[in-house]
């Protein structure tokens, strides 16, 4: 079996985003970029069923610029088998991506996908389940576990209400939940395996996937500013305060 | 960004006057840049060299075998934190590899953990003065558009500082309506009650600071420690198997109060040492010949006479930059900074000025906040206290705890639970500054590296 794990460069989780100056857009000048945290669950999962041996590679790809070969070199040294950059310095939406993974998947033959839920500097949460769509495949979303035999994955999902577990047929398309597992850390000698795989870049012209623009930006703007908290004396001047804000 | 114009200045409370500007401070030719994204940039270079270069693996260790240096050790990942200090291997557990190698360069900055662990085992301080250091904040602003001069460059000295602390400002213009602010305290300050964090926050309200800030936004903000010795602290730079470059050993030419320029020469001149002759001996007196050293030797005097006030300073910086270091004497900095600390029952009035104010960040907190620092809560705390009854009995007693005090992001704190007095280390905080590992009075406080990439995520510092 063979494990397609698509991963997105995104602005790593610990730095504080910014706009750029005029609002054009977040800057991302000087910026540390990481793996989409819930695209690095998803090559760790993947590596772990590989390691249970129910799958034989696993296969990571990105979309984007150059530079995304960081990243996927970086998935590499966790102990993926190859890479695949579909390389494009135009910003790629959900359906777009979506349609670039199904061809790739088409063009390897690959039996499961598994991914991030969403990445988390635009949050769509789109890319999995369009691509199940598109793919006419089996979805199991957010999952928490995933157990895979007799040609079926059992997922377990986080669900409002608890735990919801769902069997699907394979092929299929898991996206991944925060507590699915913790990545490991990538070892120095594993780093110089890494530069030395197989990592393949595709002009996204070449794959001929028509992408139309689906969404418009209109514009960005920061969070409105948290104004400083004021302390009162007594319940009187609380009740007081509140009747003035309208919120009693 | 390059350098347009100096100007240098004593501030008092409310007035600000023009000084000559030192020569040491020219600028002309200078190009202002962010550090972060220098590094990053030379690592860019390296990297298209087909050098490796490993970020996140932190060397914990030297590794010596026989008197000579054979490599380092890196630190473990994944471990987790068992009661209050101790450790113990998280599911993830990897344990650090070691790297041998013919010769290991150490170019850790200031107040390297390696560096510290050689210096001490090869006594390589022991014919130099003691290292001092200062302590420095930096910040990054956002400004309302027009009053940026792009290219300007303003050092202060004096308020908010008394005269016998020393230390003072740099404020760089940059482009798109940007400065970089910041602030230096020599570590040998001597009153346990003194704030250095607090001495910057003061500084950015004085009058002439305060107007072009007020408005603005920080951008990221972080603190580091620098050495400031001098060619008197500098260790010998070779020891079998390793060489110190840049400030590791403390190259960093404190009258410029520059040491990028220094860093870089000094590593150049190593590899050229290292080409020529296929060993680290010789290394320490091939940079002691070389001009980086005459540059140090020239400004030699210049920090120590600032223990004697700040006037006294000035005058003997004025008459050691007329002979160009030509003095035949060379002045010692006395004791380490840790000792320099009085006992609370010696040290009269804090001298420190702390008014109201309120440009943000409002505390350390929220400045800590701006360095986006990050450290996985699970992991040991990094910061080592070989004794916390220490900390509470007799530090208490002598200083007062001044870690709580000198520490940029508030790591130090002493919390009272129960009627139970304890020490608690806010790992997670910390901006790797070191200024614990260096001031804090008994030397019971280590700074070690933490699990690799874990630290501040400074944005364009």
């Amino acid at each position: 079996m063979k494990i397609l794990v698509p991963i997105k460069r995104v602005i790593d989780y610990n730095v504080r985003v910014q706009l750029k100056r005029d609002n054009s857009g977040v800057q991302t000048d000087g910026v540390k970029m990481s793996i989409n945290p819930f695209d690095e669950i998803a090559v760790e999962e993947a590596l772990r069923i590989k390691e249970r041996g129910d799958a034989e590679e696993v296969i990571v790809v990105s979309i984007g610029a150059k530079v995304c070969e960081q990243q996927i070199r970086n998935a590499l040294a966790m102990g993926a088998d190859r890479g695949i950059l579909v390389e494009t310095d135009d910003a790629v939406q959900p359906l777009g991506a979506a349609r670039i993974l199904q061809k790739i998947r088409e063009e390897e033959g690959t039996d499961l996908v598994i991914m991030g839920k969403q990445a988390i500097d635009d949050d769509c949460n789109q890319t999995g389940q369009m691509l199940a769509a598109i793919s006419n495949l089996p979805q199991a979303t957010f999952g928490s576990k995933v157990e895979l035999a007799n040609g079926k994955a059992t997922v377990t999902r986080e669900v409002d209400e608890g735990l919801e577990v769902i069997e699907v047929d394979l092929p299929a398309i898991i996206t991944t939940d925060l507590r699915l597992n913790e990545p490991r850390f990538v070892k120095m000698p594993d780093i110089m395996k890494a530069k030395k795989k197989p990592l393949d870049v595709k002009p996204l012209a070449d794959l001929g996937v028509e992408m139309p623009p689906a969404l418009e930006n209109t514009g960005y703007a920061p969070p409105p500013k948290r104004e400083g908290g004021k302390k009162v004396e007594s319940v009187e001047e609380l009740v007081e305060a509140m009747k003035n804000k309208g919120v009693l | 960004m390059d350098a347009t114009e100096d100007e240098f200045a004593l501030l008092t409370e409310t007035g600000r006057r023009k000084l000559p500007t030192p020569p040491q401070q020219n600028n002309h030719g200078n190009v202002i840049v962010s550090l972060g994204s220098l590094c990053q940039r030379l690592a860019e270079q390296a990297e298209a060299l087909e050098i490796d270069v490993f970020p996140g693996f932190p060397a914990a260790e030297a590794l010596i075998e026989d008197g000579k240096v054979i490599g380092v050790r890196c630190g473990d990942m994944g471990l987790e934190k068992d009661s209050q200090f101790g450790e113990k291997p998280g599911p993830n557990y990897a344990p650090g590899v070691d790297i041998h190698a013919k010769l290991t360069v150490l170019a850790e900055g200031c107040r390297g953990s390696v560096s510290k662990q050689l210096i001490r085992e090869f006594e390589l301080d022991k014919d130099a003065e003691p290292q001092t250091y200062g302590l420095g904040f930096k910040e990054l602003w956002q400004l309302p558009e027009g009053r940026v001069k792009p290219g300007r460059i303003e050092h202060t000295l004096g308020w908010p500082l008394q005269s016998g602390t020393y230390g003072g400002s740099f404020l760089y213009h940059l482009d798109e309506d940007r400065v970089y602010v910041g602030f230096i305290v020599g570590l040998d300050y001597e009153h346990p009650e003194f704030k250095p964090f607090e001495a910057f926050q003061q500084f950015k309200h004085h009058p002439s600071v305060k107007q072009l800030l007020e408005g603005g936004e920080i951008v990221s903000s972080g603190a580091r420690t620098v050495v400031k010795g001098g060619l008197q602290s500098l260790p010998k730079m070779d020891i079998p198997g390793a060489m110190l470059i840049g400030d590791a050993a403390g190259t960093l030419n404190f009258a410029k109060i520059k040491g990028v320029h220094m860093a870089l020469k000094s590593g150049m001149l190593a590899a050229d040492h290292y080409i020529a002759t296929a060993e680290s001996s010789g290394w320490d007196a091939a940079f002691r010949k070389s001009d980086a050293a005459k540059e140090l030797k020239k400004v030699r005097n210049i920090a120590p006479g600032f223990k004697k006030g700040m006037w006294f300073g000035l005058v003997n910086a004025a008459f050691e930059t007329v002979t160009m270091g030509l003095a035949p004497w060379t002045l010692k900095h006395g004791k380490p900074d840790w000792k320099k600390l009085q006992k609370l029952d010696e040290a009269g009035d804090v001298p420190q000025h702390i008014g109201e104010r309120d440009l943000p960040p409002k505390d350390r907190l929220a400045s800590v906040y701006f360095a986006a620092t990050e450290h996985d809560e699970s992991q040991p705390p990094h910061l080592k206290i070989s004794d916390t009854d220490i900390c509470i009995d007799r530090c208490t007693e002598e200083y007062g705890n001044p870690c709580e005090r000198f520490c940029p992001a508030g790591v130090y704190e002493i919390v009272e639970t129960d009627g139970e007095r304890r020490m608690q280390v806010n790992a997670a905080n910390c901006v790797h500054c070191k200024a614990c590992d260096i001031k804090d009075p008994y030397e019971i406080i280590t700074w070690t590296t933490p699990e690799g990439g874990s630290g501040p995520n400074y944005q364009n510092l």
